[in-house]
């Protein structure tokens, strides 16, 4: 196979993240060599490969969670490598989190509301009431994935399908150029999963957001992903549209045996 | 000087080997229970105490008579662990963290109280080791051979740790629990003898380290929590878990003393606390330990908070006007203990703040009431001020304290970050206590009275009716602010909330001085009120009194802590009119709320309330 060319020309201009030579080990292992590849406004990218390939950890680099050992990250062009979680959202990057990451003692508004105060810039107001801000605004981002119904409810006690579109209505309170989403439908139920992707799809669509998803389910991956990249212990080894990345005989022999790769068939 | 430098070397060395005991014991049974036992610098003074009757008993000029004593009086605190892990622990493994913590802190108060009844309140001087009791000569200076052997006994008992943990059976599963109690359970292992010999083991250590410290220095009544704020110092700076780690750290903080004693002799905790800054930022797990394990516990799932409706509303604006008429109508002596309530009302309503919504466990939220009392006091003491300057000063200091100390706890969190707040608190009591000539000592500040307009009884009631019932009401604005939000997001999930742009740490820290201030209003209040301050303002059992107000009323809910104060001192008031041992019921009462009322008063009833609501609809 052919180490993935470097977006270049008009792709590069289209590109919203560019990741170029990621790697991080730790203690010896190394959990990602040299990784390089781009995702476009507009376009969801699945990021896959089996267990122990690097896809958290390059997720984790990408959000600012891990400090990568070499490489870059830009972001519309400006570099991101390195900055802290709270940094890189300021830039434009959503995240959704593999265990769902919202707050517990507060409504679905109220999480969303956290979201938009922050984004105003708004956090450090110690006397003004924090629920009657951004209210409308949070409603109707809970209207577009589905959750106003729920508003008042408290995060603790909702379902897990439901508590993944809270998530999203939170990764998306800041108007992201960027949505990472690390295992967004691990735990759903098969018809939610391919819901909440269509859901993805179509604001990512709207909105032009660029989406990189992890994903174990294949036919999730191949109903959902514009592009589908493979990790194969910390090395990228394929990178391309659904359908020639399935044909691909390095990919089928990474995921031989397991027929994960064979999707919907 | 070189043999100055020397000897204090020695003498640091000397002291470094009761302190690694203690810490190592610690250290091992926070590795495999979880529970961080605040009751071992208990142990520590039992174990003195338990060797001064044995050794005495035994007839301490013989060899025999002072080993065997030592030896006994460990085996005797290695008992008494079982005992306390059988009858307390072992119900609570389950509890939250901070129950734990509470329960242990039952027993600091119950074994004080123990040991005054067995022991009496004088010091009791420790007999001399047999064959140990002359001196060497190195480079021109005595040195005691007691010295010598203690310098021995720290190494030698590190390797036998490793020994015990590398080579036996016991201390495999030890360290296998350490890592993975669940799978150490799953594997057949009988996890409660496992549990109860650690905790044994542990205790014993601590007894030994008490008792091999009685030729060096008396037992006193005082020695159970000085020894339990350095060792938590060992802790942190050694990193919790870490056994070598305890080591080093007992080696360098001995150290330190032998040579702050040389520079700063009133204030030798400044050089500690300076150290263990640097190691802190340094390392923020200490010197050796790890960042707690990968496997990230998902975080527990908080109950949902909403602002007063209109009937919670109407019953504190009822309370307030009911406080407002009271001194109309009642004796004086009422209005004393009413103005002493509301003033413990705000000092527990301020370190709910950091607690319940920031999440922040603070085991010495004292420093910052005391350091108001004496902000106030020394204001009037040294510059003369009148009361209402005064008042302005005591949260400045109070809150300037906080902003230092507070920069340095927001790093940690748990059970890390209480043990570095119960550490700056002793650090600000010592401070008040041995730095006589600005503070008075223990003969604290007196003199500290109000200005004419507020001298009668009724008058101050209003002040601290109108300041308290302003501070909690914004307080609890606050508390619904965008900054709430963002310390209960915080503590609710910290992933998340840098995820959406929240700088949790600084938002923490902004809790922390902001309830280190509304504590230095009500410590100020306090010294007005007292008309005197003095170091038991900021000693730990008042930081235990602002616990265990604000666990008395629920830490989860915003009206709980004013209750809870009202409750709390209510309840130790008549405890102290019943006996002279209140800190044995006071222990007893806290053991028994852990055990009987994991969510506080208030919590309960809601829990309760919320029960009877919802069976009938369902």
């Amino acid at each position: 196979m052919s180490a993935p060319a470097l977006p270049s020309g008009a792709a590069a201009r289209e590109a919203v993240l560019v990741a170029r030579d990621l790697a991080k080990s730790f203690g010896g292992v190394d959990a990602v060599q040299g990784v390089s590849f781009s995702v476009e406004a507009g376009r969801m990218v699945a990021l896959i490969g089996p267990n122990g390939a690097g896809k958290t950890t390059c997720f984790n680099m990408l959000g600012g969670q891990l400090v990568p050992d070499r490489g870059e990250i830009l972001l519309a062009g400006r570099a991101i490598t390195g900055l802290k979680p709270r940094a890189i959202w300021r830039r434009g990057v959503g995240r959704t989190f593999q265990i769902t990451a919202t707050f517990s003692s507060m409504t679905v508004r109220e999480n969303v509301q956290m979201a938009l105060i922050s984004e105003a810039g708004g956090l450090w107001h110690p006397f003004r009431a924090a629920r009657d801000q951004h209210a409308a605004a949070a409603e109707s981002l809970l209207a577009a994935v589905g959750m106003l119904g729920q508003a008042d409810r408290a995060c603790g006690v909702l379902a897990y399908g439901d508590l993944k579109r809270v998530e999203l209505a939170i990764a998306l309170a800041n108007r992201p150029k960027l949505l990472l989403m690390d295992e967004p439908t691990a735990g759903m139920a098969p018809g939610e999963r391919i819901e909440l992707m269509a859901l993805t799809a179509r604001i990512a669509a709207e909105e032009r957001i660029a989406v990189l998803f992890t994903e174990h389910d294949m036919d999730v991956v191949f109903a959902h992903a514009d592009r589908v990249i493979v990790l194969d212990r910390g090395r990228l080894i394929a990178d391309g549209p659904a359908e020639t990345v399935r044909q691909d005989p390095q990919v089928r022999a990474v995921y031989l045996g397991s027929g994960a790769i064979s999707g919907g068939h | 000087m070189l043999d100055l430098i020397l000897t204090q070397t020695l003498n640091g060395l000397a002291s470094a080997s009761s302190l690694f005991l203690v810490a190592s014991g610690l250290s091992i049974i926070f590795g495999v229970t979880r529970i961080v036992n605040f009751a071992h610098g208990s142990l520590y003074m039992l174990g003195a105490y338990l060797g001064w009757t044995l050794v005495t008993w035994l007839g301490p000029a013989s060899p025999f008579g002072f080993w065997g004593g030592v030896l006994l009086a460990a085996l005797s605190v290695a008992a008494i662990g079982v005992l306390i892990e059988v009858a307390i622990l072992r119900r609570i493994y389950q509890a939250p963290e901070l129950f734990q913590l509470l329960a242990t802190f039952g027993v600091v108060l119950m074994i004080q109280d123990i040991a005054l009844a067995v022991w009496g309140p004088e010091d009791k001087l420790g007999p001399r080791a047999p064959g140990f009791k002359s001196f060497v000569i190195l480079f021109d200076s005595r040195f005691p051979t007691y010295e010598l052997l203690l310098i021995a006994i720290g190494p030698a008992v590190l390797g036998l740790l490793w020994f015990l943990f590398r080579r036996t059976r016991w201390g495999t599963l030890v360290r296998a629990a350490t890592q993975d109690r669940e799978m150490v359970g799953a594997l057949g292992v009988n996890q409660r003898l496992l549990f109860t010999s650690v905790f044994a083991f542990g205790a014993g250590l601590a007894g030994l380290g008490g008792a091999l410290q009685l030729p060096r220095e008396a037992a006193t009544l005082h020695m159970d929590l000085s020894m339990i704020a350095e060792v938590f110092v060992v802790v942190v700076v050694g990193g919790l878990g870490s056994v070598t780690g305890a080591y080093l750290a007992a080696v360098l903080i001995g150290i330190l003393h032998a040579f702050g004693i040389l520079i700063f002799p009133k204030i030798t905790l400044v050089l500690v606390f300076l150290v263990m800054a640097v190691v802190l930022v340094a390392k923020p797990h200490g010197l050796l330990g790890k960042p707690p394990t990968g496997q990230a516990r998902a975080p527990a799932d908080e109950p949902l908070l909403r602002p007063a409706d209109r009937a919670t509303k109407l019953a504190g604006l009822a309370a307030l006007l009911l406080l407002a008429t009271l001194p109309l109508v009642t004796p004086d002596y009422l209005v004393l203990t009413l103005t002493e309530l509301l003033i413990l009302g705000l000092f527990a309503a301020s370190l709910h703040f950091m607690m319940g919504p920031g999440g922040m466990t603070s085991f010495g939220h004292a420093a910052y009431f005391g350091l108001g009392a004496y902000g106030a006091a020394l204001a009037v003491k040294w510059l003369g001020a009148p009361m209402e300057p005064a008042l302005l000063f005591a949260p400045l200091l109070a809150g300037v304290a906080g902003a230092v100390f507070g920069w340095f706890c927001v790093r940690l969190s748990g059970v890390y970050l209480a043990m570095l707040t119960l550490a700056f608190a002793q650090i600000a009591w010592a401070t008040a206590f041995q730095w006589v000539e600005f503070t008075g000592g223990d003969n604290g500040i007196l003199g500290v009275w109000p200005a004419q307009w507020a001298v009668s009884k009724t008058a101050f009631y209003y002040l601290v009716l109108g300041l308290c019932a302003a501070c909690v009401l914004l307080l609890r604005i606050m508390l619904f602010s965008p900054l709430g939000y963002a310390l209960r997001a915080a503590r609710d999930n910290p992933l998340r909330a840098e995820a959406i742009g929240i700088d949790t740490m600084r938002v923490q820290w902004a809790a922390f001085v902001v309830a280190a201030f509304a504590a230095g209003i009500a410590g100020g209040l306090f010294a007005f009120f007292k008309g005197s301050v003095f170091p038991t303002y900021l000693a730990i059992p008042r930081s235990v009194d602002a616990l265990l107000m604000v666990l008395l009323g629920g830490v989860q809910t915003v009206s709980g802590p004013i209750v809870g104060a009202f409750a709390y001192a209510g309840l130790s008031e008549q405890l102290s009119r019943l006996t002279m041992y209140w800190r044995f019921a006071l222990g007893l009462s806290i053991v028994l709320l852990v055990v009987l009322f994991p969510r506080g008063l208030v919590g309960s009833f809601l829990a309760w309330r919320e029960r009877s609501r919802a069976e009938p609809a369902r």
